[in-house]
């Protein structure tokens, strides 16, 4: 328990420093598109001036107002939910490890980092298959649709994704491809017709952002974590 | 000798759910529960972590 809880606030804080250094600022941007204070399609004088905006909103916050709260509260509230979801995560994979060990594996720093490289498979990378990361700004399809396709993704992934890992037979190999499979032939809830507000380019980038920040904190999550509990069973 | 065995494994049983289930709940409240504060407050990290968001 207290592992999973240093594992996770550890990544959490990784988590929060990476979003800040290479995320937030696109979220910023697509917001000034969600809110009509940018307007994709416009002059090409107009677009030069979009192009410095995400710079402008890191460094300065030079585009918030009055009325809204304060950027450092928004963002002290950002680390602290990053560090909850992240510790959320870290219980999780330590649960994972207990049971594992109930079946004689033994887990190690290595093998927690595997297990870290499997939870960013099955939280966010087939889900972001089915619901690409959304930019402010962009639209989609009805979010209790969403959540049910997102949950059940991500269930049918860490089932198949175990069963390819630990299962023994044939049986369970097929049983895992198709389960790591079947989310994606049943298919996300998606729209009949796309109307965001925000650049193509803009959600582009935050989408690949936000995969590789998440793979880069799963993996030192798993890490710890199996170090953690390595740690905690020679004990 | 296979008493010892149930009895360890009946043991670590509660733990492995607790911790499970905390795990779960706070997975819940922060990355999918829409009440309004929480939606807000977590918003940036909701969009950053990919979860469904609005």
């Amino acid at each position: 328990m207290t592992g999973a809880l240093i594992a996770g606030i550890a990544a959490g804080l990784l988590a929060a420093v990476l979003h800040f250094a290479f995320v937030q600022s696109y979220i910023l941007l697509g917001e000034q598109y969600e809110t009509g204070e940018l307007v994709h399609f416009q002059t090409p004088a107009d677009h030069a001036t979009e192009d410095h905006a995400a710079a402008d909103q890191h460094d300065h916050g030079s585009h918030e107002h009055g009325d809204e709260p304060s950027v450092l509260q928004r963002n002290a509230l950002t680390v602290g939910f990053t560090v909850l979801l992240y510790v959320a995560y870290g219980m999780l994979l330590t649960a994972g490890f207990a049971i594992a060990s109930q079946f004689g594996r033994k887990i190690t720093a290595t093998e927690g980092a595997l297990w870290g490289l499997a939870g960013f498979v099955a939280f966010q990378m087939a889900p972001g298959m089915g619901l690409a990361p959304e930019l402010p700004g962009s639209a989609a399809a009805d979010l209790t649709a969403r959540q049910i396709w997102w949950w059940s993704t991500v269930v049918a992934t860490g089932g198949g994704l175990a069963l390819l890992a630990y299962g023994r037979s044939i049986l369970t190999v097929v049983a895992g491809i198709v389960l790591l499979a079947l989310p994606h032939v049943i298919g996300a809830p998606l729209l009949d017709a796309y109307y965001g507000y925000a650049p193509t380019e803009v959600g582009a980038i935050f989408s690949s952002r936000v995969l590789g920040v998440g793979l880069a904190v799963w993996v030192v999550l798993g890490w710890l974590a199996g170090r953690q509990w390595d740690r905690g069973a020679a004990a | 000798m296979t008493t010892t065995t149930q009895t360890k494994t009946q043991s670590l049983l509660a733990p492995i759910l607790g911790m499970a289930v905390i795990g779960l709940t706070v997975l819940l409240a922060v990355g999918h529960a829409q009440s309004a504060t929480l939606h807000d407050a977590a918003h940036d990290m909701r969009h950053a972590t990919g979860f469904p968001c609005h």
